[in-house]
C-alpha cells in the first residue's frame, strides 16, 4: 500500500476556550481530489487552518509527504507544498493582480521559470491579463476567486487545498470553478476541497469526508457518500442537521 | 505674511514631522501596534552623534553612526521585547512599549547622565542662507531636501520590491501573507529596521535643533509623530506624510497669528484643532487603507 501524501491524524483543536475539533483524522492520495463537506461550524475550515499551520493543534500529527508538519509556520508549510485558497479569497486589496500573483509565487520563485507560469496563469484565467495592473480590490467577486486560485497555483503547489471556493459566487461562474477543478485535476494535481455545495463538490471528488460538530461522520468514496447520506437533509436542516446526525 | 520664508519654514517642519509619522506608522501598519519607545530611537540617534563627538569621528561617520544605532537598537527591541509577546494580546504589545520606552530613557540616565548634554552636529547645520531677500537656516532647506530623497527610496522599496508588496500585503492581511510563504519574523524585523532608520534620520535634525539632547528627548518627538498618523490616517504611508506637513503648516499658522501674549499656548490651540477635526473626521485626512487584522 502506499502512503497518502497528505496524513491528518486524530487531531484536536480549539479557539481559545471554545473547542472546534476533536479528533479529525483524514487522508489524501496522491493525485485524488478529496472534499470536506459539512454544514458551518462542523470544522471543515478550521481543520484546514490546523494543516496550514494557522492554528495549532492541541494534539495529533499531520504528516505530508513522509514528513511530521504538525505546528510547523505557515509560511514553512506553504514551502513544503500545500498552497491555500482561503475562505473569502483573501485578495491583497490595495496590490495590483501583477503583485498578488508575484506574492503568491514568493514561496518557490524562480527567475527562470516565473515568466512562463505567469503565461500559464494567463491561459487558465485569462481576465487576470486584462486586470494585470489593476488593484486586486477592484477585481468582482468571481475574478478575486480566481485570482486567489492562481495566487496559490504560482506556488507550484503539490497539495492544493480550497476553502469554499463557490461561496457567495453567482451560478455562472460556481461553474466555471467546479469546471477548473475537474481540470486540475486532470492535470494530475492533488486537491483538498472544503464545499458547502455538496452535490456539486460530490460531482468532482474521488472521495469525501462529512463532518459534524468536530469529528469526521462519513467518509467513503464519492458514490458512497451518495449512496449512504441523504445530503439535501443534511444540508437543508432540519432536526438530522441540527443534531449532527445523518440519515444513514 | 506668506513670504518666501514661511513657505520654507513650514516645509522643513512639515519634512521632518512627516518623517517622525512615517516611521511609527509602518510598524503600526503591520503590528496594528503604536510604538511608544518610538521617540525613544531618536534620542538614541542623539546621544550616538554625543558620543561620536566624544572620540573625535569625523562628521560623516557621526551621521551615520547616528542612524545606525536608532536602526539596531529599533530592530533589537522588535527582537528582545516585541516579539515574545507578539502572538499574546494587543494590550501586552502596547505595554511592552512603554516598557521599552522607560527602559531606554533610564539605560542613558544611568550610563550617561540625567542632564542634557550638547550635541555637536557639522557647521553647516547652523549656517544660514539668503534666498530672495529671506535669510533661512541651511537646516532647513537640508531636511527638505533630505525628506525628499529618503521618501523617494521608501516608495521605490514598497513599490517595486517584493520586500514592499510583502510588507503592504503584511499591513493589509497578515496571515495571508504568510500563507504566501513570506515569514512573519522577516517583514516585521524590516518594519523595526526601516523605522529605525526613519527615526534616526530624523533625531539628527531634532537633536540638530536644540544641540542637545537628554533620556526624555524622545517624549515630544513621539507626540508630534502620533498625533500626525491620527490626523493624517492611520492606515498609510501617505496618510502620516499627509498629517506631517499638515501638523506643520498648523504649527507655522499659529505661530505668526497668535498675539504675542498668546504664544505660550500655541500647543493648546494646536491640540484643540486637532480634537475638532478628529470629531467631525475621525479616520484621518487620507481614509482607505488596511484592513484590522492583528498579528496573531
Amino acid at each position: 500500500m502506499t502512503t497518502p501524501m497528505l496524513k491528518v491524524d486524530d487531531i484536536h483543536a480549539s479557539y481559545g476556550a471554545v473547542r472546534a475539533l476533536h479528533g479529525i483524522s483524514l487522508e489524501v492520495n496522491e493525485g485524488e481530489v478529496v472534499a470536506l463537506l459539512g454544514i458551518n461550524g462542523a470544522g471543515k475550515s478550521t481543520t484546514l487552518k490546523s494543516i496550514t499551520g494557522v492554528l495549532r493543534p492541541t494534539s495529533g500529527s499531520v504528516t505530508f509527504l513522509g514528513e511530521d508538519i504538525t505546528s510547523r509556520s505557515p509560511e514553512k508549510i506553504v514551502k513544503r507544498g500545500i498552497s491555500l485558497v482561503p475562505e473569502g479569497r483573501e485578495i491583497f486589496g490595495a496590490l495590483t493582480v501583477e503583485e498578488n500573483l508575484r506574492l503568491g509565487a514568493f514561496a518557490s520563485y524562480h527567475r527562470d521559470r516565473y515568466k512562463a507560469d505567469l503565461k500559464e496563469m494567463f491561459e487558465l484565467f485569462p481576465i487576470l491579463e486584462e486586470r494585470f495592473h489593476q488593484p486586486g480590490g477592484l477585481l468582482s467577486g468571481g475574478e478575486q476567486q480566481m485570482l486567489a486560485i492562481a495566487r496559490a497555483l504560482m506556488a507550484h503547489p503539490k497539495l492544493l487545498m480550497l476553502d469554499e471556493p463557490s461561496l457567495g459566487l453567482s451560478p455562472a461562474i460556481t461553474d466555471d470553478v467546479f469546471a477548473l477543478i475537474t481540470s486540475l485535476r486532470e492535470r494530475g494535481l492533488t486537491i483538498l476541497l472544503v464545499e458547502q455545495n455538496a452535490e456539486r463538490a460530490l460531482e468532482v471528488v474521488d472521495k469525501a469526508y462529512l463532518l459534524a460538530n468536530g469529528l469526521v461522520e462519513v467518509s467513503g468514496t464519492a458514490d458512497d457518500i451518495k449512496k449512504k447520506v441523504d445530503i439535501a437533509s443534511v444540508y437543508l436542516g432540519g432536526e438530522d442537521a441540527e443534531g449532527g446526525e445523518v440519515q444513514l | 505674511m506668506i513670504n518666501l520664508e514661511f513657505v520654507i519654514n513650514t516645509l522643513s517642519l512639515g519634512s521632518l514631522y512627516a518623517l517622525l509619522a512615517v516611521g511609527l506608522v509602518l510598524v503600526y501598519g503591520i503590528l496594528k501596534l503604536v510604538n511608544f519607545a518610538y521617540g525613544e530611537y531618536l534620542m538614541v540617534a542623539g546621544y550616538a552623534i554625543y558620543l561620536s563627538a566624544i572620540v573625535g569621528a569625523p562628521w560623516w561617520a557621526t551621521l551615520i553612526i547616528a542612524v545606525a544605532a536608532s536602526m539596531l537598537v529599533s530592530f533589537l527591541t522588535e527582537i528582545a521585547a516585541f516579539r515574545p509577546v507578539r502572538t499574546k494580546s494587543m494590550d501586552a504589545l502596547l505595554v511592552t512599549s512603554f516598557a521599552v520606552s522607560i527602559f531606554l530613557q533610564n539605560v542613558v540616565l544611568l550610563a550617561v547622565s540625567p542632564r542634557a548634554r550638547a550635541v555637536p552636529l557639522p557647521d553647516f547645520f547652523s549656517k544660514t542662507v539668503v534666498i530672495g531677500g529671506a535669510v533661512l537656516p541651511l537646516r532647513n532647506l537640508l531636511i527638505i531636501a533630505t525628506t525628499a530623497v529618503v521618501l523617494a527610496l521608501l516608495s521605490f522599496l514598497m513599490k517595486k520590491t517584493v520586500l514592499g508588496m510583502a510588507m503592504r500585503a503584511a499591513a493589509d492581511k497578515f496571515t495571508t501573507t504568510r500563507l504566501m510563504g513570506v515569514p512573519a519574523n522577516f517583514v516585521i524585523s524590516a518594519a523595526f529596521l526601516i523605522s529605525g532608520f526613519l527615526a534616526g534620520v530624523a533625531g539628527i535634525f531634532w537633536v540638530g535643533r536644540s544641540g542637545s539632547v537628554d533620556p526624555l528627548t524622545g517624549a515630544a518627538p513621539l507626540l508630534i509623530a502620533f498625533i500626525a498618523t491620527v490626523m493624517g490616517g492611520m492606515n498609510s504611508p501617505i496618510g502620516a506624510v499627509v498629517g506631517g506637513f499638515v501638523y506643520g503648516l498648523l504649527f507655522n499658522i499659529l505661530s505668526i497669528t497668535l498675539p504675542a501674549s498668546m504664544i505660550s499656548y500655541r500647543d493648546a490651540f494646536m491640540f484643540a484643532i486637532v480634537v475638532l477635526f478628529l470629531l467631525f473626521r475621525p479616520e484621518g485626512i487620507i481614509r482607505r487603507g488596511y484592513t484590522e487584522e492583528r498579528v496573531g
